[in-house]
């Protein structure tokens, strides 16, 4: 039997119309919601069209028809079977203090293997460089790091302008940016089964121990801390929870025996990847202003234990609104 | 679902219908690609020319935003483009591609979010390498952004009703003489029979003279072959006559 294609459009191109029209309206409107008659009318159109579907396969082979009727079952069919919640409405304050500290909590061990490795890192680092001093020249990223860091402090200290003045806003912005791509980026390595994110992060400890090595063998340790405090109580975790993120990624991808389909351990992850990469863009945004605005002004411009105070300050801060913010108490 | 090594990914509703999904490959995204990576720049000039008169107030300030733009630009181009426009950047647009859910369900926000981040692994080293090679690998052309995020880029092609008209409306067909036989070649012909003589008279200005000649001759010769009318109902037409004399018959049942 071949179906009569005529008759066929002619009887049934209303209830395709109606399914287009329902699809257009949810797909275009985030916010709009069906009511009861609306909805069954949405499900008998698209059970109608899904029928029409079936009956075209089997009676006919006119391919612009079945695709066409394919297109809308399965735009249909991604709005019926989605169970997942729709969306809310955007909240950045309950997102920021709620959604935030509390996806970091909900993946602690993630964050503590991120933190184990820039410890490593760190401890590679200083003691590289305690057994060659050489390696200086090939660890450290910057050319003023590779100098002798008293003269930088003499430097930095005995200095009578300031050297980013008319320059503030766009090393901040610079700093910014930068860092972001570099948290990205090793979030996005976790899809190397982690390693790459755990590269990434060792590698930063690497120079962040070397730094600090540098620094306190040198009789430096209130420059450094004066100079890395302010921003680096932020800068660092932001890179952790990025690592974090990375890290996420990877065990969704490894699954450690979880009965659970790839598909569906990537699925639940998803959301609290978006939330640590957002959470840590602005966690960069605030180190960016302050290490462009205060972090490299050095004394006697400002006073060291000012600088520390205020980065312990911060990092106690970070600590207590990432261990408490958004937590439900308990009745 | 069949996620097998073929171009297309077919789901199956619990409600047993079949639909399918023509996937993209590398070469269609990466055209895609090269149309976004103009229109970034194109976006990124407009707003460093707008944010040049900034410079008249503070050029320190002037080259922060220039900084903040392009990377919100870059960054935020595809993750807003495809959210907004339901998986279709103006690349994708222009190309007919989407991105949707592997399972076909809606795109969520996270998922769209998360396969643009991971361009960054997947442009290395240059040109979108690993992105390229991991499509080609992939069974569902996903390049790793795609794996991460559950999604794949689909082809969808330009669809339009057939012209019905094409055929034998309102004018005389010798065949409707013989009911009986006209019975017999419905029974007999499969709808993928049928399908190939309605495209080649759907599709018959776009070939060739000789090859037009060729095909409704075969054509022709199949279905006389499956039933033989008598020659009174096909002496004096031609094959391609006789064709669609036969889509006639089997697409526009007499009332």
């Amino acid at each position: 039997m071949i179906l009569d294609l005529k008759k066929f459009i002619a009887e049934e191109k209303a209830y395709w119309t109606e399914l287009e029209t329902a699809l257009e309206d949810l797909e275009t409107k985030p916010g709009h919601r069906l009511k009861l008659n609306e909805l069954k009318r949405f499900h008998y159109a698209y059970q109608r069209t899904s029928a029409d579907l079936a009956k075209l396969r089997t009676y006919s082979s006119e391919p612009n028809i079945r695709r066409y009727l394919e297109s809308l079952v399965a735009r249909a069919y991604g709005e019926i079977h989605e169970t997942r919640q729709k969306p809310h409405r955007l909240t950045p304050f309950h997102w920021f203090f709620t959604v935030f500290p509390r996806t970091f909590r909900q993946h602690l061990r993630a964050f503590l293997i991120s933190l184990a490795a820039m410890l490593l890192g760190c401890i590679f680092g200083g003691f590289a460089l305690g057994i060659d001093p050489a390696a200086k020249e090939v660890i450290m990223p910057f050319t003023h790091l590779k100098g002798d860091p008293s003269e930088r402090v003499a430097k930095e200290e005995g200095a009578d302008d300031d050297r980013l003045k008319g320059a503030k806003t766009y090393f901040s912005s610079y700093l910014m940016t930068h860092n972001t791509k570099v948290s990205i980026f090793t979030l996005a390595l976790g899809v190397t089964y982690g390693i790459g994110t755990l590269i990434m992060l060792f590698y930063n400890g690497v120079i962040l121990g070397a730094v600090a090595f540098d620094y306190i063998t040198a009789g430096e340790t209130l420059f450094l801390f004066g100079w890395l405090l302010p921003h680096g109580a932020i800068e660092i975790p932001a890179i952790l929870f990025a690592g974090q993120a990375g890290l996420i990624l990877a065990g969704a991808l490894i699954g450690w025996g979880r009965p659970v389909s790839l598909r569906m351990r990537l699925r639940k992850i998803s959301a609290d990847l978006v939330t640590l990469i957002f959470g840590v863009a602005i966690l960069l945004i605030w180190a960016g202003i302050i290490e462009a605005f205060f972090s490299q002004y050095h004394e006697p411009v400002i006073p060291y234990a000012a600088k520390i105070g205020f980065g312990m300050i911060e990092l106690i801060v970070l600590t207590l609104f990432l261990a408490k913010s958004g937590k439900e108490r308990s009745i | 679902m069949n996620s097998a090594k073929t171009a297309t990914l077919k789901i199956q509703t619990p409600e047993g219908i079949f639909f399918s999904f023509q996937l993209a490959g590398p070469i269609p995204r990466f055209m895609g690609w090269t149309i976004d990576a103009a229109s970034i720049s194109v976006i990124a000039s407009i707003i460093n020319g707008l944010l040049g008169f900034m410079g008249i107030v503070s050029r320190d300030l002037a080259s922060a935003a220039t900084v903040l733009a392009y990377f919100l630009v870059s960054i935020g181009y595809g993750i807003v483009t495809e959210w907004y426009w339901q998986g279709q950047t103006i690349g994708k647009r222009l190309l007919r591609l989407r991105v949707m859910d592997v399972q076909g369900l809606r795109l969520r926000f996270s998922q769209v979010v998360i396969r643009n981040l991971l361009r960054f692994v997947d442009s290395l080293p240059a040109f979108y390498m690993v992105g390229g090679l991991t499509c080609l690998i992939s069974g569902r052309a996903q390049r790793l952004g795609d794996f991460a995020a559950n999604t794949i880029v689909v082809w969808n092609p330009k669809i339009s009703e057939p012209d019905l008209s094409q055929l034998l409306e309102g004018k005389y067909n010798s065949l409707h003489d013989y009911p009986h036989l006209e019975a017999r070649l419905r029974q007999h012909v499969s709808p993928q029979q049928a399908g190939i003589a309605l495209q080649a008279v759907l599709r018959r200005d776009e070939l060739e003279p000789q090859s037009r000649i060729e095909l409704f001759r075969d054509v022709a010769l199949h279905f006389k072959r499956i039933v033989s009318f008598p020659s009174e109902a096909t002496d004096g037409i031609s094959d391609e006559q006789y064709v669609r004399n036969v889509v006639d018959v089997l697409f526009c049942t007499k009332k």
